[in-house]
């Protein structure tokens, strides 16, 4: 069985439909790019594959779990999958490391001293140990970031999304985030990321979606989609932001 | 200007100005604990409740705001018992300053739960939190960091409003002054010292509140 | 003599809310004239005079109002050295009190404006005059109307401790109509809706101007 399966899943926002039959797989340890123009859709999936949209038709199933059912327990489901957004929305009142430990102190019981060394090993990954009793406001904009990819890391997610994480970044800061993004990447981990960064896509991806009005316009490996558009759409939005 | 002011015959009343300072403080204390918890319970229920419930407090504020605080004593003291409910000035007092400090700081909380961002609520669902915990460990502190300058200067003027209890014979410190008034007919000083202490408490009260602010919030 | 509680008496109390309307519109003058001192002070370059402006916020807003009141009435016979009556030690103590209110209010709003504002007057030569006239109060003056009007609602209601001078107003005629007819609950109810009456309407005035000034950012 996919980690994630999406079945013909509609999404609307009053009268403007947003998702319009969107159906999707990905398998355990895919790294999948979505790509397209704003509004097209692709953060509104994020948000319906870890339950923060409810959808209007079709299923969502995340690791087993029917996200779209009512009743479906959201909270077991979030624990298992990570998600990291464009403005990282780390707790402004809380140090680097109560940032991370949240989670695990209150929603999985672990003891403090666990805890640090459980936020110490995240931070590791994300290159910013030093970094564990500072407060967010003392962090620059990719710092924040990779302490929130660290604070997602310490759930032990089997799925994480990236919500455009790189978008709100100046470009000088874009790289240390994609690096730590290639890393986890390496490490085994399932990705589904919407971004703008298409090396990145090109060099990561095992696939690469392109989403166009809400629906899935063409999919397949990063190489042949990117380099080989098969439709207009697709050509006419790779040439605006390649140019 | 040949007045000559005496402020003897009042120094000979310093145990019973003490006292009057006394009830203004119990007063004061009571007034916020009250007004501290019908507000947190207003502005959940403007916030989270249901249509109705939050209709009916927005209603409760409303018609508080609007209305000057020396009438709705009068009406507890004095009309309440119409309706059969007899109350002594004290306990009319602290229910008349409970209920009207009560509308002021639910409209104080309430801006400061608004205040906190919706994307700090999901980031703390997106981890697994369930609502109780997201408002424990994500809400709560950053909205007393809003609320509570607001609330603080709130608490002041509402210690400076319990004198008008004095206008039901509440025995507090304006009504201390209006009975050695009486008793030495020194209008002018009497009121002159009083009001002394009053700006004296509300500085102790500032300063107390500034010290809390720095202790909790002062991190660097 | 106990009489009942008849539709003159609320007559009679809408009558006595023309003077809590009209020791409002006097504070409010009074209190215009020393707010726009003390906001003037406060923003001035020169240190004493914007710490004389502190003092003096700090020190009104430190003492109840009814304190200013009976300060006033008992103290402007000693100053003047003859009787006042009741209107005039009103107007003057809400007048006092209400600068401070005001000119807190008004500070704020100049200071809301940037400063860069006051540079670029600055720069094309104008004085610290000129630069307020010309540059900073007609910006001022559109942020300043919504928290005025908010406060003329506080003013209004403040107008009832006139009643423990002896000012006749709303709140004084409500206790004498009590005192006739001994109908408290039903005499404090009308005056209540009488104030709300009077309230409400601004209070809704300055939100919608508050929210309207802040779309129009």
């Amino acid at each position: 069985m996919s980690l994630v399966e999406l079945k013909g899943v509609v999404k609307r926002f009053g009268t403007n439909t947003v998702l319009d039959d969107v159906s999707m797989n990905v398998e355990r340890g895919e790294i999948i790019a979505v790509i397209g123009r704003s509004g097209s859709g692709k953060s509104t999936m994020l948000r319906c594959i870890n339950g923060l949209e409810p959808v209007q038709g079709g299923t969502v199933v995340v690791d087993g779990e029917t996200v779209s059912a009512p009743g479906a327990d959201l909270r077991a489901l979030r624990q298992r999958v990570g998600i990291v957004f464009q403005s990282y929305n780390l707790f402004p009142h809380l140090s680097v490391e109560k940032n991370i430990t949240l989670a695990p102190r209150v929603v999985k019981g672990i003891d403090p001293g666990t805890a640090r060394e459980l936020a110490l090993g995240v931070l590791r990954r994300v290159g910013l140990a030093e970094k564990i009793d500072a407060y967010p406001d003392q962090l620059s904009g990719g710092q924040q970031q990779r302490v929130a990819i660290a604070r997602s890391l310490a759930m032990q997610p089997k799925l994480m999304l990236f919500d455009e994480i790189t978008s709100a970044l100046d470009p000088e800061l874009t790289g240390e985030v994609l690096k730590v993004l290639e890393q986890v990447a390496a490490e085994g981990m399932t990705m589904i990321l919407v971004t703008h960064e298409m090396g990145f896509a090109r060099r990561v991806a095992t696939r690469v979606v392109f989403m166009h009005q809400g629906r899935i316009w063409e999919e397949g490996g990063a190489r042949e989609v990117l380099e080989k558009p098969r439709t207009p759409e697709l050509a006419t939005f790779l040439d605006a932001v390649l140019h | 200007m040949n007045y000559r002011f005496n402020f003897r015959d009042i120094w000979a009343q310093t145990d019973f100005i003490l006292e009057g300072i006394l009830v203004t403080l119990a007063l004061t204390v009571v007034t916020m604990l009250s007004g501290l918890v019908i507000g947190t319970l207003g502005a959940a229920a403007r916030v989270h409740g249901p249509r109705w419930l939050s209709t009916m407090v927005a209603a409760y504020v409303e018609v508080i705001r609007n209305t000057p605080l020396i009438v709705q004593l009068f009406l507890v003291f004095f009309g309440l018992p119409s309706a059969g409910i007899r109350l002594d000035a004290m306990t009319a007092s602290m229910i008349a300053l409970g209920i009207n400090l009560g509308a002021y700081s639910t409209e104080i909380i309430r801006a400061g739960l608004e205040a906190i961002p919706r994307t700090q609520v999901e980031a703390g669902r997106c981890l697994g939190l369930s609502g109780v915990q997201v408002f424990r460990h994500v809400v709560l502190f950053p909205a007393i960091k809003v609320i509570y300058p607001a609330l603080s200067s709130q608490f002041v003027l509402i210690m400076l409003a319990t004198s008008v209890v004095s206008q039901i014979s509440a025995p507090d410190l304006f009504h201390v002054a209006s009975i050695i008034q009486s008793r030495t007919f020194r209008d002018f000083e009497i009121y002159a010292v009083v009001s002394g202490i009053y700006l004296a408490l509300a500085l102790a009260m500032k300063l107390g509140f500034a010290a809390i602010h720095h202790l909790a919030f002062g991190r660097r | 003599m106990i009489r009942e509680f008849a539709a003159i008496d609320v007559y009679y109390l809408l009558l006595a809310a023309r003077w809590t309307l009209a020791l409002t519109a006097l504070a409010f003058v009074g209190g215009g004239l020393f707010g726009i001192v003390v906001a003037l002070m406060r923003v001035s370059p020169f240190m004493p005079l914007r710490a004389l402006g502190a003092a003096y916020v700090n020190v009104v807003q430190g003492i109840p109002l009814l304190g200013w009141l009976f300060v006033f009435f008992f103290g402007l016979p000693i100053l003047a050295s003859v009787q006042v009556s009741s209107w005039v030690a009103a107007t003057v103590a809400f007048s006092f009190y209400a600068g401070a209110f005001l000119g807190e209010i008004w500070r704020g709003c100049l200071q809301a404006i940037p400063r860069q504002q006051w540079e670029a007057g600055a720069a094309l030569g104008l004085g610290f005059g000129e630069q307020l006239r010309h540059v900073i109060v007609p910006q001022a003056v559109r942020v300043a109307i919504p928290p005025t009007v908010g406060f003329l609602v506080q003013l209004i209601k403040n107008t009832s401790l006139g009643a423990v001078i002896g000012f006749v107003e709303l709140t004084r005629e409500g206790q004498l109509t009590n005192a006739a007819t001994y109908r408290p609950f039903t005499v404090y109810i009308a005056v209540a809706a009488i104030y709300f009456a009077m309230c409400f309407p601004l209070t809704q005035l300055s939100r919608r101007l508050e929210r309207r000034l802040r779309v129009a950012r």
